[in-house]
């Protein structure tokens, strides 16, 4: 048995994932939260929120974030990507910033109109 | 702009661009929204993680796409927003305002609705001694120094506080390149959502120092060291526990203020427990006509509970705009704050205007499992809800319907925590 907090809402459940047992969780109080507990065992992601550099905005920056998870070991490369990205004005909420992240097929997306 | 309006609401935030929506979808005409800032959205602009609107819309949202939503619904219902602009004094029903476009500007309104927000604690409201070099931010000034500015704040860290604002920003210094050596806590459990622990903590193994605090901080033109010790049951520091950072940066995470210098100016009645205006079941305040919601009235952990509370005054203060009046000689229930709970919002209530039961918010003051919050009518429990977890870091809400609150003999009624089978933290 592992034990997890739920990360899905801010309610926090305390998870049992019983490994032998086809990583069946316990403690959930919904569907989310099982899906969750047999993911972060199996294959952790995580969603990704940064900012890039806009012109012509604003501001100087974007917000962005991922549009679904990103395998956790590849967390650090996903944020390097955006380093060198420097995007004009105007940007609309969803417009895709880079493509296919780490080949995961999960794309940075603006969060922001600017 | 026009010379008066139906409703005016001071703060362009998630709290007044809630109000104002609702204000105009109860019918009023005229609504303006005086805003301080280049955007509207608030502070919601800088928190770029998600998690908002799980709540309200059903989905994990960004800050800034939360506050698009609003911004977008606010135009397409003919809300005027008036950018830029910096609300002076709120007298009555007359607004002063000023801008570099218009000057100053003076507009009437028929209802108004505060909505001003909060602010950080700084260093100087936590008295942390040693030397006063730069690299000291709250952080919330960090968080937008990063994600609205572009300037990264510093390299090696250390965050005093763990409310979710700093936990936040342990996990977005750490993804922008900076060292987080410490997150440090007062208190023996975490003010930050649990969630947060995992996803911003645990994720980036940055290390969580309950019970201690920051006993010093050197530096001369930069920060260079910040020293953490242990305190004891009584809060302060022990000798001889000093564990000394080499770090360049102290964000601070050590509580939020109402900022309501407007609404003290007008002579409202502020509650010293919530630091922000007294108010009945409809967010009013003691000033006729003159509503307030959101961070301003008391600091919300969900911005989601902020929207509901606001959407309450937006669509009183439009009924009072058109000419509602609650009786003045009706009967007023006042809520008073028993065992373990710190604060109500409301304070009281006009049984008249409670037709449809009243919402209560209100934060326990330790951590506490399987509780039962009561509503007392005298020695009479009038009401009682069952809570396996409570804490002082998560608000707490109940909804007293109409039909009891029409039995009730007393002029006071008492919230309190009542145990039961669990246990309370000390």
């Amino acid at each position: 048995m592992k034990e997890l907090i739920c990360i899905v809402c801010p309610k926090g459940c305390h998870l049992h994932i019983d490994e032998q047992n086809d990583y069946q969780v316990f403690g959930n109080s919904c569907p989310r939260g099982a899906e969750y507990g047999k993911n972060e065992i199996l294959h952790p992601t995580r969603v990704l929120t940064s900012i890039v550099k806009v012109t012509g905005g604003t501001h100087r920056c974007c917000s962005v974030k991922t549009n679904g998870g990103i395998p956790k070991k590849d967390i650090v490369k996903a944020m390097e990507l955006l380093k060198t990205v420097k995007i004009q004005s105007p940007v609309y909420i969803g417009d895709v910033i880079v493509r296919d992240v780490c080949g995961t097929g999960i794309d940075w997306i603006a969060t922001k109109t600017c | 702009m026009k010379n008066v309006y139906d409703v005016i609401v001071v703060g362009g935030g998630p709290a007044g661009l809630a109000a104002a929506c609702s204000a105009k979808e109860a019918g009023a005409k005229d609504v303006l929204v005086l805003e301080r800032d280049k955007e509207a959205g608030g502070i919601l602009n800088q928190c770029i993680h998600n998690g908002f609107g799980l709540h309200y819309f059903k989905e994990e949202l960004t800050g800034p796409e939360y506050a698009a939503r609003f911004v977008n619904k606010a135009e397409e219902l003919g809300v005027e927003i008036l950018l830029d602009t910096m609300v002076l004094a709120v007298e009555g029903h007359r607004v002063t305002a000023c801008n570099t476009e218009d000057g100053l500007i003076v507009v009437e309104a028929r209802s108004v609705v505060l909505a001003m927000g909060c602010r950080e604690r700084t260093r100087g409201a936590v008295a942390i001694p040693g030397d006063r070099p730069s690299g000291v931010f709250t952080a919330g000034t960090a968080q937008r120094y990063i994600n609205i500015e572009g300037y990264m704040v510093g390299k090696r860290v250390v965050i005093l506080g763990s409310g979710d604002i700093g936990l936040i920003m342990a996990r977005r210094m750490t993804l922008e390149g900076a060292k987080v050596l410490a997150c440090v806590e007062l208190m023996p459990f975490c003010n930050g959502l649990n969630r947060n622990i995992v996803q911003c903590l645990n994720d980036y193994d940055i290390p969580l120092y309950l019970s201690h605090t920051v006993t010093n901080v050197e530096g001369l033109h930069r920060v260079e060291k910040v020293t953490v010790a242990e305190v004891g049951a009584d809060r302060k520091p022990i000798p001889g526990t000093e564990i000394v950072f080499d770090c360049d940066t102290l964000l601070l995470s050590v509580g939020l203020i109402p900022e309501n210098e407007l609404t003290r100016k007008a002579d409202i009645p502020l509650d010293t427990a919530t630091k922000g205006a007294i108010v009945y079941e409809n967010m009013e305040t003691r000033e006729p006509g003159v509503f307030s919601c959101g961070n301003v009235v008391h600091v919300h952990d969900l911005v989601d509970f902020v929207t509901a509370e606001s959407q309450r005054a937006g669509k009183a203060a439009a009924e009072y705009a058109a000419g509602k009046r609650i009786p003045k000689d009706g009967r007023v229930i006042e809520l008073k704050r028993g065992d373990h709970v710190t604060y109500t919002v409301p304070q009281a209530i006009r049984v008249e205007n409670a037709e449809a039961g009243v919402d209560i918010s209100f934060r326990v003051n330790a951590v506490m499992t399987d509780q039962e919050i009561c509503v007392k009518d005298g020695d009479t429990v009038i009401a009682h809800y069952k809570r396996e977890h409570m804490a002082p870091g998560e608000m707490e809400h109940i909804k007293l319907p109409a039909a009891i609150l029409k039995k009730v003999k007393k002029q006071v009624l008492e919230v309190a925590v009542v145990s039961a089978e669990g246990g309370v933290e000390k």
